[in-house]
């Protein structure tokens, strides 16, 4: 069996658009208010199918949020947000749980379920919502186990991992999904120093050997510089420079982007 | 006054019987305030207000209200409308529904503290919402609430006397009812006293050693 066979998309999965460069995720005019703080002012940006981008900027410009958004986790309160040509917002709920499946999600904070196994933490979506057997789960959740390299750790419970495994195991059950859009907030936040690279090693590899569109919010440049075929740098609410990784890290036109960037580097 | 070893040995069949009748009582009256709380929990929490409506003024009423007036409701007013149960019954279901409106604020309690990224990845997941609640929300929050919920069980066993009012006999009933019989009232009330401690005692030691094993 070849090694990224847990990763590759069933010819059969939900709705499949091609892997082509199409436009995958757009955000039309999308505002978000938090009370009378405005997060996303009037947002447009497009995401295409198979890239790779990163959200940077200083924290509280409206990174997650655009994450939160596309996880149907936050709602905007202006605009439309399509996914593969389909509403996402403003949708019916049946339409929201159909689109959904595209997309998956890994939080700063790991968010396993601490009530069961590193394996079930894996297996409980697939089956329940994907329909497949517990035999075809377990299949694919230890394949994904040993991609992550946490094999021998299929009857852990979370608090007996430390935060980089749990962020592994937190990566493979996203990826358990087969979504087409994977969405990363800061996942290396909250790890002790020494755990951040494995995970970033990961993610590297995962953005090289498959076709998974993924959006990226982080603090870590040089990895941002890696996996990115593009970068858009946020600031108060809006896009204020957008390009490719050698462009933005390199020759940043705009002053708040070399300000940032000679404060993060 | 004398104590008379005579008067324990011969209340002690009396005993046996109201015993059985309390500790029927407290786990059958434990086991509705459980579910019913749970119940009431999880509809305080739907979206509609015509559900949350209705039932926070239900239970508050029952929880603001004597449970020996609920008794005397139950008993002696059910049945002009037809509605007749036995006494047993009768008190096994006011105990547990006066508990209820307890265990329910213990369960939202413990609702509450899961934390919100548990349900952000059940939405991320796509987990439909009764399954979030089945294998994610629930398992966690009640875990939580164990501790809480024990110490609502031994209050009720201090409560089980109440029934003695609706003519059910046990153990106070039984001590009373031996009492006047015998004009003994030190032996059979100091048996059931200490009986009292001897359940509520083995009732905490239990809780105890479920705690530690739900810490996990």
């Amino acid at each position: 069996m070849s090694t990224d066979a847990p990763l590759m998309k069933d010819p059969d999965s939900h709705a499949n658009p091609p892997v082509d460069g199409s436009e995958l995720i757009r955000f039309d005019t999308v505002t978000k208010r938090f009370g009378s703080n405005t997060v996303l002012d009037r947002l447009d940006f497009s995401v295409e199918s198979g890239k790779h981008v990163t959200l940077i900027g200083p924290s509280g410009s409206g990174k997650t949020t655009i994450l939160r958004l596309l996880m149907t986790l936050t709602q905007p309160d202006e605009g439309t947000i399509t996914v593969g040509g389909e509403k996402l917002f403003p949708a019916p709920e049946k339409q929201v749980r159909e689109l959904r499946k595209n997309i998956g999600m890994v939080f700063q904070q790991f968010n396993l379920f601490p009530n069961m196994s590193a394996l079930r933490n894996i297996t409980e979506a697939p089956v329940t919502v994907l329909g497949l057997s517990k035999e075809e789960a377990e299949q694919r959740a230890r394949e994904l186990l040993e991609l992550v390299g946490l094999a021998d750790k299929w009857d852990a419970r979370p608090t007996q991992l430390s935060g980089g495994q749990q962020q592994r195991v937190a990566i493979a059950r996203a990826l358990a999904m087969r979504p087409q859009v994977l969405l990363l907030d800061e996942v290396t936040s909250a790890l002790d120093p020494e755990l951040v690279a494995g995970v970033l090693d990961l993610l590297r590899d995962i953005a090289r050997t498959t076709d998974i569109t993924m959006l990226c919010v982080t603090h870590e440049m040089n990895f941002a510089r890696d996996i990115s075929d593009q970068v858009l740098m946020f600031d108060s609410g809006r896009i204020i420079e957008a390009g490719p990784p050698e462009r933005i890290f390199s020759e940043p036109e705009q002053e708040r982007t070399r300000e940032f960037l000679s404060a993060v580097l | 006054m004398k104590w008379d070893w005579n008067a324990v040995s011969d209340f002690m069949p009396h005993f046996w019987d109201g015993l059985l009748v309390t500790l029927q009582a407290l786990a059958l009256g434990s086991l509705i305030s459980f579910a019913l709380g749970l119940v009431w929990a999880l509809l305080m929490r739907t979206p509609t207000r015509w559900v949350r409506w209705p039932v926070g003024v239900v239970t508050e009423f029952v929880r603001n209200t004597p449970l020996l007036v609920q008794l005397f409701f139950l008993f002696y007013v059910l049945p002009e409308w037809g509605v007749t149960f036995s006494a047993l019954t009768t008190g096994v279901f006011a105990i547990g529904l006066h508990y209820s409106t307890y265990t329910m604020q213990v369960y939202r309690a413990g609702i509450e503290a899961v934390p919100a990224g548990q349900w952000e990845a059940a939405t991320a997941l796509n987990l439909p919402r009764v399954r979030t609640w089945q294998v994610v929300i629930l398992p966690q929050a009640i875990r939580r609430v164990i501790p809480a919920l024990g110490n609502y069980v031994i209050a009720m066993l201090k409560d089980t006397p109440l029934l003695m009012a609706i003519t059910v006999l046990e153990m106070l009933g039984q001590a009373r009812l031996y009492s006047q019989e015998h004009f003994q009232f030190t032996e059979p009330l100091t048996v059931i006293g200490v009986a009292f401690i001897v359940i509520s005692y083995l009732a905490s030691l239990l809780l105890r050693a479920l705690e530690r094993r739900l810490v996990h």
